[in-house]
């Protein structure tokens, strides 16, 4: 089983890599982000075994974790992303 | 297991001070309570460093005219002040005392989770403030505490990389307290106590620890960022070069607004238990309590831009931040109305604890409203880098947590020595430090209001009289700190031995030996009752609460 | 500290030798190191977060200039890096299950080859650092980067200044990165030490565990690091 996820996480990099080439304006970025994320999940969960944590709070560390480092993203972006509006 | 009449030993029982002497058994150690005997003295250390810059300060605000010391000088010592001040005494404080002292204790267990970490936290913090003291010895930094870039890192001559980096290794120490201290939590509890039987200085505790898990890293990574920059003078932080010297603020704020509730919320556990003590009473609203710590260390995470509305952020963010900064005010309003719920109706004793937590409900209340008026964006253009934010901020730090530290070393004074300190001057200390306070911080409310910008050595001859009152409450608020330390150390030798519980109050570190034994517990207690059961205690028929194992 | 006469255990059986005084089972202790370990790497994904803070918002302000920056470094290499570590945690949780399992080889092949792969990371790391120093990429005193177009935009040159800001960056945040790669490197190294000398059982193996969540910790920050440093704008 932990081959099918390194077999996963080995495309996942190469379809990256290959979309990067692509022209897909904004959505490069995203794209590039989203297959991370997927990737970044998988090790998370199956190589580091939050899927069988017998705990929820395991997977309550990492999602506290995640959201303030998403609040300390995107409260900073609302000034940069609005300085412009005034 | 005591009763108020237990004969006094003259043959001292094996505790956890003398079971080994000699300073390696001291440096070694991995005994949680000898830990917390070791931060109490080197805070106190830097807690004297910084009230000597205090001094300074005051002194040299006698008189309008920059007369006592240079600019450059002045520069220093608010900027020393600050730094010692916030992370060599208020960060570390109640959590690194009375935290590693009571955590384990309270919740039925032998030591920490991690006992060689906790030791290793010390050893971080003495290796950090060895580097602060070196930098302040050897010409300080005049950037102020928060150290604003660029003229941290391309214009000012004094040791920023130095005092950043010592800053840097103290978080870590912060860091690992912390994890220990959840992790024990989770981990530790002695059968019995579910997480509703905790004593709300618990709760308080796992709320600071997560402030200090979440938000030092990122103070931890400016100041990398800071010491790169000023090295290798890049850009990142410097207009000239294509920076924004406010991302440094997004960065800095990030972590040292959630810092406060780091210094505040352990405080609060603390006078929750005093409160319940000495009211005899269960906490009014436990629940309410304890998710409110847990509701300001997240919320505090929200609102860090309101240092920042005058700087240069947009308009809208501004806004954003306002509201969330009076949402961050809530909770501790919440925990306001449960003390004096629990006061009321209660069976009060004025004994010193309990002095020093009536001051800290009056002094953070009013701390606290005065952030609301700095919430409030109109009134902060006014006030903003003025006396009445620094008056503001010392309300809560001064008047709330280290009233909150002061009452708890005298509330659990007994249990950590052994003795009992001298009540009356106890008592007396506590009122000289609230009226020393508040001569002291109160006037400059008024001064900041009236125009006094922070920082200046200089002022306006019609700011003389406000500025005279503050120095002398300053004097008076200093005695009133040096009195404790004194009775203190007086008690270790000429107290009274005390008993195991002198309060009579509620939680299983009372029900310990005074001093405590190494392990704290002979056998694991199991618990089967609530939380402040103040109303089991003082049953008249008096029932030896015993600890079932 | 290990007076084990004063704690009334309840158990009859002897306790693991491994077992800290100051825990009532051996599962509490594991169970304690886990969280430990996992609060840790929360710590750590808010340390590199400031990082990715910094990025993230001048990436959005001068999105031009870091592109043709991003451009000038080498994007197989970095590919072949993401390989080499997914590889390398591939490797850790077999030796997490050798050590479950009781396979004494597995075991320490595994740690070795995880150990050789973080080297050849490094190495390639290394050989980039280089070009990049020959190309006076390298923030500071010798930086130059004249007349880089930026893609998309052949008529308009990068701005030096603010390609040296993300400079600064990849050099920060891929240097940060490197150093846990070698601290994950030492750690690796002594719980090869320990597995050689038959430290591990099945019942105890926690540092391997541990160790473990830190090296797909690193792992999966270097995921994040390499499209967002190598495949800013690759397409034009």
């Amino acid at each position: 089983m932990y081959f099918s996820v390194w077999a996963a996480l080995l495309l996942g990099t190469f379809i990256t890599y290959k979309a990067a080439y692509i022209e897909l304006g904004r959505f490069n970025a995203a794209v590039a982000l989203i297959i991370a994320t997927v990737k970044a999940l998988l090790v998370a969960l199956f190589f580091m075994h939050i899927k069988g944590a017998h705990e929820k709070l395991l997977k309550l560390v990492v999602i506290s974790t995640v959201f303030f480092l998403f609040i300390l993203l995107f409260l900073s972006m609302a000034d940069y992303g609005t300085r412009s509006w005034s | 297991m005591s009763m108020a009449t237990a004969t006094i030993q003259t043959v001292e029982r094996e505790n956890y001070l003398n079971k080994e002497y000699g300073v390696g058994s001291w440096l070694f150690t991995t005994d949680h309570k000898r830990i917390a005997l070791l931060y109490l003295i080197s805070i106190t250390f830097f807690f004297f460093i910084g009230g000597f810059f205090a001094l300074l300060i005051r002194l040299e605000l006698l008189t309008p005219a920059g007369d006592l010391v240079q600019a450059d000088t002045y520069n220093k010592l608010f900027t020393m002040h600050g730094m010692v001040m916030v992370f060599f005494f208020l960060i570390p404080s109640i959590p690194a005392v009375l935290g590693n002292f009571l955590v384990p204790m309270m919740i039925g267990a032998k030591d920490l989770a991690f006992p060689r970490i906790n030791l290793l936290s010390w050893y971080l913090y003495i290796i950090g403030g060895v580097m602060m003291m070196h930098c302040v010895l050897t010409g300080g930094v005049d950037t102020g505490w928060t150290f604003y870039t660029p003229f941290s890192t391309a214009f000012t001559n004094t040791k920023i990389v130095e005092a950043g980096l010592s800053i840097f290794v103290a978080g870590f120490s912060s860091i690992l307290t912390g994890l220990n201290f959840v992790v024990t939590i989770h981990r530790m509890r002695a059968p019995g106590m579910t997480w509703s039987r905790l004593p709300l200085f618990i709760w308080a505790h796992y709320a600071t620890s997560i402030i200090q898990i979440l938000g030092t890293p990122v103070i931890a990574i400016t100041i990398v960022l800071v010491a790169v920059e000023r090295t290798l003078h890049l850009g990142i932080f410097d207009p000239k070069l294509g920076g924004d010297p406010l991302l440094f603020q997004h960065l800095f704020w990030f972590y040292s607004h959630p810092a406060v509730y780091i210094m505040i919320l352990p405080s609060m556990g603390v006078v929750t238990e005093i409160i319940a003590c000495f009211a005899r009473k269960r906490i009014f609203g436990y629940s309410f309590v304890a998710f409110s710590s847990i509701a300001i260390a997240v919320f505090g995470f929200l609102v860090w831009a309101h240092h920042m509305f005058v700087a240069g952020i947009s308009l809208y963010s501004a806004l954003i931040f306002s509201l969330l900064s009076y949402a961050v005010a809530v909770p501790s309003a919440v925990k306001v109305f449960n003390w004096t719920a629990t006061l009321y109706k209660g069976s009060i004793h004025y004994d010193a604890p309990m002095l020093y937590a009536f001051g800290f409900i009056g002094l953070f209340t009013m701390g606290g409203l005065t952030g609301l008026f700095l919430a409030a964006l109109g009134i902060d253009v006014h006030v903003t880098d003025t006396y009445f934010v620094i008056a503001h901020f010392h309300y809560i730090m001064v008047g709330g947590a280290l009233m909150g530290y002061l009452g708890g070393l005298h509330f659990w004074w007994p249990k950590i020595s052994g003795r009992l300190y001298p009540e009356s001057w106890a008592r007396l200390a506590a009122l000289i430090v609230f009226l020393g306070f508040n001569l002291t911080f109160f006037p400059q409310f008024v001064l900041g209001y009236l125009g006094m910008p922070r920082r200046y050595f200089h002022y306006p001859q019609e700011f003389q009289v406000l500025n005279v009152l503050s120095t002398a409450g300053a004097t008076v608020l200093g005695v009133g700190y040096l009195l404790p330390m004194i009775y203190f150390l007086w008690s270790m030798r000429y107290g009274k031995p005390a008993p195991d519980n002198p309060w009579n109050a509620a939680g299983l570190e009372w029900m310990t030996s005074s001093p405590p034994t190494t392990f704290n517990f002979e056998t694991e207690p199991v618990v089967t009752w609530e939380a402040y059961n103040y109303d089991e205690l003082d049953k008249p028929r008096r029932e030896e609460v015993k600890v079932v194992g | 500290m290990s007076d084990s006469t004063l704690i009334g255990l309840h158990h009859q059986e002897e306790h693991h030798p491994e077992l800290l005084h100051h825990f009532a089972e051996a599962q509490q202790q594991r169970d304690a190191a886990s969280l430990g370990m996992w609060i840790f790497l929360g710590t750590e994904v808010m340390f590199f977060g400031g990082l990715f803070c910094a990025y993230l918002i001048y990436r959005r302000a001068y999105f031009g200039d870091f592109g043709a920056a991003s451009k000038s470094i080498n994007a197989t290499l970095g590919a072949t890096n993401t390989a080499v570590l997914i590889c390398s945690s591939l490797t850790v949780v077999l030796a997490v299950w050798a050590a479950q399992t009781a396979r004494r080889s597995l075991l320490l092949i595994s740690l070795v080859i995880t150990m050789l792969l973080g080297l050849v990371f490094l190495g390639i790391k290394a050989d980039e650092y280089k070009d990049k120093f020959e190309e006076h990429h390298v923030p500071g005193a010798s930086f130059s980067f004249d007349h880089v177009p930026i893609p998309g935009h052949p008529d308009q040159y990068a701005n030096p200044r603010h390609a040296e800001i993300f400079f600064a960056l990849y050099f920060i945040m891929t240097g940060l990165h490197a150093l846990h790669m070698i601290i994950g490197l030492g750690l690796f190294a002594w719980l090869l030490f320990m597995a050689w000398k038959g430290h591990f059982t099945p019942e105890y193996h926690t540092p391997i565990e541990i160790g473990g969540l830190y090296w797909h910790f690193v792992d999966i920050v270097w995921i994040y690091l390499f499209p967002l440093l190598y495949l800013i704008d690759r397409h034009p």
